[in-house]
């Protein structure tokens, strides 16, 4: 269930630090997204709107615009792997196939455990290592495909803990 | 004054972090206190130092000794040769092909010693979380003397003068563009920067943001002196969240020295900035739809005109610039547009940040003076290709641009010799591309980003663009006719011609561009269906050598789908109906028996 | 942190930044190396290092870098330090005391006279 009166309370803070309260919007749903843990519920979205005075269907037509924000739950740990050029002949093709297949899942996919999350990203400007793969907030560069199994490794034994 | 006798400088980039700088930090920090060494030696994060591909690097100074590759082991061992001992640790130094080891890199190789620094003047050099460092390097003196000496006419004349223009990639002049926002009427205008940077292969603004955050504080301030703004904002991509951190540090540092704020400087112009974060839309570097974004709706484009600088940010007139643009103004405000003018070329003036990626032995960043030549940029200081292939062209300009062919590398980069190549300056990047390189799947690897990226709104780009990917994806598998060649060209020039904004106006260049260049590759894919380079997997097929097939079986044990069959010591042979073309089996072959051959 | 409210502030924070940031660059006039090995140590070379550089400092010499090497190998007159300048043979000095270390501070390195009871070894090796 979602705690509206704390997603409201989130808002109202945001607000205050902003010249106009509409211009807090995508400011906003991030925080709520880190909130609740890599996805916006639908109800946490409709409490944004009445407290920036927004109609709903706009800040719907925002989340469904951007790709970084997700209506569906996500697993803990988004893995966003860049699919442009630089890291296409750098080897992204065996870090993308090493991926899929160590998960077991296809793009915008979660694993079982609810652990992983894979999807496709643009270029992350990291392009001096590549291949690059971006996790929640984190970046690990100059991959190979052991690299990858071994942080997929390292993040399962973090598990649930953070 | 402190004891330290030693600075180890560290670069804390993006990259460098992607790589391991944390942990290599930390050993350095484990060690320094277990040999007691806290009070002199003393270890500073820097921003980018450009030279991605020898990551995680470090300087020790006073020597400044250049460190790279590093581990926890290699910061261990440095640190008991090298601060305790006074030993240069020559593992890990840089070595040039000849094997002769390089100790003050930065000031002898190429890559760093040919560049003119001036947007990435403090990039690498100072502590981007404190401010000091920046005001150390005449920082905030530009911001000074235009509230204490220069009216803002005069601040726009100089800009004008020093003939800088927007490194986002349009190349419109920034001086220009700051008189037309401040003659347009309103009593409230913004000064915006564009730091949504997106284009695949650009990494430039993040350096300058994460390394230098302050440069654009000051550039910023000084843009809304000039056109009479009080407020900017800077949109940043939400992909880049250090350069969020970073900047949300000095913005509240600037606060607190009153370069921001109330009555700047005992003035009376008062400025103000906030940050606004993007969310994973490439479109959103396009200034109308980045106003869109910042006023919380979806990042679609808009027609211009009116252009921002008549009606931007809440409708009022608006200066959008690209970090690296502002990073230039405070250097041109304290050396003279003259300076400025001196470097670079008469149409081009300054330098511009280039970003090297792909096949390229020195991927990273350099900074250069206009009008130097690919080959120089690419050989002499980029050192040629990482894979011992030839390089075969260079793709500048990202999904906007175009490739560049080998025999064009006597070519001065500037604006104006690369339009006339087909291709454009774009940010700066610069993808590599070598013999194994698929000029068909390289111009459909950026349409398929266009595509994804397109923002739907109207038709020539949602549909077009989508209708020339098809077309590609079918050439790529062996299905395209001649006529699929033509069409492409229609398609593009009707896509060019139409289309709402840039990102549709310019989707069909890299498409164009090969087929320009490379028309001869296009034809082997539809007449003999043929990839030349080897790459695009359906024409192509792994065939075992009898002759040279020994039956070890190391194949067959590798392949990720079980596509291989043979009894040991009997020769194999491969499924290519299975067969993904992954290459683990030719890796993995003693006996050089696999190849790869097309059609 | 009060307000920077004229350029004149602004060049004070800039000139006592720079000094922190020169520091780190390599030493344009000369070098002064403290034989930082065990028995130097054990001789009170860790307070002749920091003499040195408080010596510096008090009397704003921007241009000396001031570095650590391993043991010279002359333990019987530890602590031991070489004083390189530009234009000069490379100098070591021996009984290098906090005390004397101010003095070679104020003579050699501000005066340019080498101080010759301390002297042990001139010339390269």
């Amino acid at each position: 269930m979602v705690d509206r009166e704390a997603v409201a309370e989130m808002v109202r803070n945001i607000k205050k630090q902003a010249l106009e309260e509409r211009d807090m919007l995508i400011n906003a749903l991030h925080q709520i997204q880190n909130r609740f843990g890599n996805y916006i519920p639908v109800e946490a979205a409709k409490v944004v709107a009445e407290e920036l005075n927004v109609a709903e269907s706009k800040v719907y037509e925002v989340l469904t615009f951007y790709t970084m924000f997700s209506t569906k739950p996500r697993g803990k740990y988004v893995i966003r792997v860049c699919v442009n050029l630089p890291c296409h002949v750098t080897g992204g093709r065996q870090i993308v196939e090493t991926l899929k297949e160590a998960l077991g899942v296809d793009f915008d996919q979660t694993t079982k455990d609810g652990l992983f999350t894979l999807e496709r990203t643009s270029c992350l400007g990291l392009c001096g290592v590549a291949p690059v793969v971006m996790v929640n907030d984190e970046y690990y560069g100059d991959l190979t495909p052991k690299k990858v199994k071994e942080i997929i490794e390292s993040l399962r034994a973090r598990g649930d803990a953070k | 004054m402190p004891l330290t006798t030693s600075t180890i400088l560290i670069c804390a980039g993006g990259a460098c972090i992607s790589s391991g700088e944390t942990s290599v930090k930390e050993a350095l920090q484990r060690e320094i206190r277990k040999y007691g060494l806290e009070e002199v030696v003393r270890i500073v994060e820097t921003g980018c130092m450009g030279a991605c591909s020898l990551g995680p690097i470090m300087v020790v100074y006073p020597e400044g000794v250049f460190y790279q590759k590093l581990t926890p082991q290699a910061a261990e061992k440095i640190v008991q040769e090298h601060l305790l001992k006074g030993r240069i640790v020559q593992e890990y130094l840089y070595k040039m092909p000849t094997g002769e080891a390089v100790p003050e890199a930065m000031d002898k190789l190429p890559f760093f010693a040919k560049q003119v620094k001036i947007a990435t003047r403090n990039v690498g050099y100072i502590d981007p979380g404190n401010i000091e460092e920046y005001i150390a390097r005449d920082g905030y003196f530009a911001l000074t003397k235009v509230l204490n000496e220069m009216t803002p006419d005069q601040v726009i004349e100089e800009v004008k003068r020093s003939g800088l223009r927007g490194r986002g990639g349009a190349g419109f002049p920034t001086g220009l563009k700051w008189e037309l926002t401040r003659k347009a009427k309103g009593d409230r205008k913004y000064v915006v920067c564009n730091a949504d940077e997106g284009d695949p292969g650009a990494f430039m603004d993040r350096s300058v943001l994460e390394g230098d955050p302050h440069t654009v504080l000051e550039a910023m301030a000084i843009a809304g002196y000039a056109i009479g703004a009080q407020q900017g904002y800077i949109y940043v991509r939400a992909e880049y969240p250090l350069a969020i951190e970073r900047l949300q540090i000095a913005i509240a540092q600037a606060k607190e020295y009153g370069f921001l704020g109330q009555n700047i400087l005992g003035s009376d112009f008062s400025f103000d900035i906030e940050i606004r974060i993007g969310a994973g839309a490439f479109v959103c570097g396009e200034e109308t739809a980045l106003i869109a974004s910042i006023e919380g709706r979806r990042g679609q484009p808009r027609v211009k005109p009116p252009y921002p600088a008549q009606s931007g940010v809440w409708g009022c007139p608006t200066v959008i610039n690209n970090v690296e643009t502002l990073a230039c103004v405070p250097p041109i405000i304290i050396k003279g547009a003259d300076w400025f003018r001196s470097i670079g070329t008469p149409t081009s003036p300054g330098t511009k940040v280039f970003a090297l990626a792909g096949k390229i032995t020195n991927t990273g960043l350099v900074e250069v003076p206009m009008g130097i030549t690919l080959r120089e940029l690419l050989y002499e200081i980029g050192g040629g290709s990482s894979t011992g292939k030839k390089i075969k062209a260079v793709q500048t300009g990202g999904p906007s641009g175009g490739c560049i062919p080998s025999e064009y590398f006597d070519t001065p980069v500037d604006y104006e010799s690369l339009q006339k190549l087909g291709a454009i300056m774009g940010s700066g990047g610069m993808i590599v591309m070598d013999e194994d390189d698929c000029m068909v799947d390289v111009a459909k690897f950026f349409l398929e980003f266009t595509v994804d990226e397109s923002c739907g709104k109207c038709t020539p780009c949602r549909e077009g663009t989508r209708q020339m990917l098809k077309i590609l994806e079918k050439i790529t598998s062996g299905e395209g006719t001649e006529e699929d060649l033509d069409e492409l060209e229609r398609l593009g020039t009707i896509i060019k011609d139409t289309s709402l904004c840039g990102l549709g106006q310019t989707a069909p260049n890299p498409v164009l561009s090969t087929l320009r260049y490379y028309r001869h590759e296009y034809e082997a894919h539809v007449k003999e269906k043929k990839c030349p380079a080897l790459r695009c997997k359906a024409l192509v097929r792994y065939v075992i050598d009898p002759s040279k097939c020994v039956g070890c079986t190391a194949c067959a044990r590798v392949c990720p789908v079980n596509a291989i069959s043979g009894e040991l010591r009997k020769v194999h042979s491969i499924d290519n109906d299975v067969c993904i073309r992954c290459g683990s089996c030719i890796e993995v072959c003693r006996f050089g028996a696999i190849s790869k051959v097309s059609p | 942190m009060s307000k920077v409210k004229s350029i004149e502030d602004l060049m004070k924070i800039k000139e006592k930044a720079l000094k922190d940031l020169q520091l780190r660059d390599t030493g344009k006039r000369g070098k002064i190396t403290v034989a930082m090995g065990t028995c130097g140590i054990a001789a009170g070379a860790k307070e002749t290092l920091r003499a040195i550089v408080e010596a510096l400092a008090e009397n704003n010499i921007n241009d000396i870098s001031v570095v650590q090497s391993g043991c010279m190998g002359l333990c019987e007159v530890e602590p031991t330090i070489e004083v390189r300048l530009e234009g000069q043979e490379p100098v070591v000095y021996g009984h290098v005391t906090p005390e004397n270390a101010k003095r070679i501070v104020k003579l050699h390195i501000l005066g340019n006279q080498i101080v010759s009871d301390l002297l042990v070894r001139k010339g390269e090796m």
